[in-house]
């Protein structure tokens, strides 16, 4: 076997069994997390601190009868989990963990992150669509008019980003951020933009689509279980089911590092480059950025109620798309002037 | 457009203000109990089925004058007894209950005068049988004293 190959494996066997344990352990964390928000002990009984409960589920998920309803559109319906998590999947080989840690460093990254993310969105259309389920129809169409809603300010900060760093690399728009937490695109002071006061609230915009993009409470209109049962996995049991949970935790994590990146300095040490371990630019910083993103999910996720579907909408065209697009402006002006 | 800046901010407050609260349970101990493993203690006044009382030797304290089965709506309590050769009183041989007609309404309680019946603390009654309803509180008072 070459060395080349080797590596490919190895690569896309980490890459899957990170995906798959985040998928797992996330499960994990968001109801230790319920529970500690909600004053319960959450998971406790299998192995210490419930931390056996992921595998266990897993087995039992996999032991379950795959079910495929009568009148179904058969293959359609086959490969709508597929399609909602290879898409994450192959969103993680541009994701720029350190500086050496990337599977496959693309010019055009966030490109691909985005156009992998709608497919995502695709995937619960046509499973909703596929499903001969009326609640599952309505709820592919609520995710799709949720994406659609989200995506374009999701993808106009993203390009305020890009125009600042002049790149659709995410490893060197991680790079610029190295100097340090004043680096960080947060802040609104950047070295070509001079004083850019929108640039925290473009964070916050950013974040607010990320929670709306992997359909999570309070914008988890597409599977409100109070109205629609489960939407559109209502017809999909065992694995079918099993896929569609781990696209989305998976798209949580996508969600967050593209956070990070974008934002957050990406695997950079607050404190600038010290010299010594904990303190220089690696991996840990990453890792530490998106589980805190991941926390904060968690934590807006047990903390409101879910909005309607007008309110959902609202909030963006009314208010997320015209202060990106005020923002995408301002930085272009700023950009000319310094 | 009026308020539509003044609705941006107060939503945003009103969203971190939501936050915050369940930020200050999050690190607090949890309120419940696991409960297999543990369980809050029942309320000395809870209604329970009744349950005879016994005296220091672990003897019932029923004089089986059958006021108790008398006093009963439902017909719930059956009494068996005997009365020993040369013995004025009558011992007590079985005491059931029929939980499954009783509603808990306390007459047999109220009408003791001999401070031998007393409703338990027993809340943990779930069976598919109607047969695990019929108590016999003789056995118990036994089961209680061992």
């Amino acid at each position: 076997m070459s060395l080349t190959l080797f590596n490919v494996i190895l690569a896309v066997v980490i890459a899957i069994s990170f995906v798959g344990l985040n998928a797992a352990y996330l499960v994990w964390a968001e109801r230790k997390g319920a529970g500690l928000f909600q004053r319960r002990p959450g998971p406790m009984e299998n192995g210490l601190w419930g931390l056996l409960q992921p595998p266990i589920d897993g087995v039992k998920l996999m032991t379950k009868q795959l079910l495929i309803p009568g009148g179904v559109d058969k293959a359609v319906f086959i490969t709508a989990p597929v399609l909602a998590m290879f898409p994450a999947l192959v969103s993680f080989v541009t994701i720029p963990f350190s500086d050496n840690i990337i599977a496959h460093p693309i010019d055009v990254g966030v490109l691909l992150i985005f156009a992998f993310a709608a497919l995502g969105s695709m995937s619960l259309l046509v499973a909703g669509w596929s499903s001969r389920n009326k609640y599952s129809m309505i709820s592919s169409i609520r995710a799709v008019s949720q994406a659609v809603a989200y995506e374009i300010p999701l993808m106009i900060t993203t390009i305020t980003v890009v125009m600042i760093s002049g790149s659709l690399n995410l490893t060197d728009i991680a790079a610029r951020q190295l100097d340090g937490i004043w680096a960080w695109h947060i802040w609104p002071f950047q070295d070509d933009v001079g004083f850019n006061l929108l640039m925290p609230i473009s964070f916050l915009v950013l974040f607010v689509c990320s929670v709306a993009e992997t359909n999570r409470a309070p914008f988890d209109l597409g599977e409100a279980e109070s109205e629609l049962v489960a939407g559109f996995h209502t017809e999909y049991s065992s694995m079918g089911f099993g896929l569609f949970f781990m696209g989305e935790y998976a798209n949580i994590v996508i969600g967050a590092s593209l956070t990070t990146v974008l934002f957050l300095g990406g695997w950079s040490c607050p404190f600038g480059d010290l010299g010594f371990f904990p303190l220089t630019h690696n991996v840990g910083w990453f890792l530490l950025k998106i589980y805190l993103i991941i926390f904060v999910f968690i934590w807006i996720r047990w903390t409101f109620p879910r909005t309607t579907i007008y309110g959902l909408l609202n909030l963006s065209w009314k208010y997320l798309i015209p202060i990106s697009l005020f923002n995408l402006l301002l930085t272009a002006a700023l950009l000319k002037v310094f | 457009m009026s308020g539509y800046f003044s609705d941006l901010f107060l939503g945003a407050k009103s969203l971190l203000d939501g936050m915050w609260v369940t930020l200050k349970e999050f690190p607090k101990r949890p309120v419940t109990l696991s409960y297999p493993h543990e369980s809050v203690p029942m309320y000395r006044r809870f209604r329970g089925h009744i349950e005879l009382i016994g005296n220091e030797e672990g003897a019932p304290n029923c004089v089986v004058c059958g006021m108790c089965e008398r006093a009963c709506p439902s017909n719930c309590i059956s009494i068996t007894s005997v009365k020993p050769e040369g013995s004025k009183k009558k011992v007590l041989t079985g005491y059931t209950l029929d939980f499954t007609t009783c509603s808990l309404c306390g007459s047999c309680v109220e009408s003791c005068n001999f401070n031998a019946v007393r409703f338990s603390n027993e809340y943990n009654l779930a069976s598919t049988r109607k047969e695990d309803f019929i108590f016999d509180l003789l056995a118990r008072l036994k089961e209680q004293n061992q």
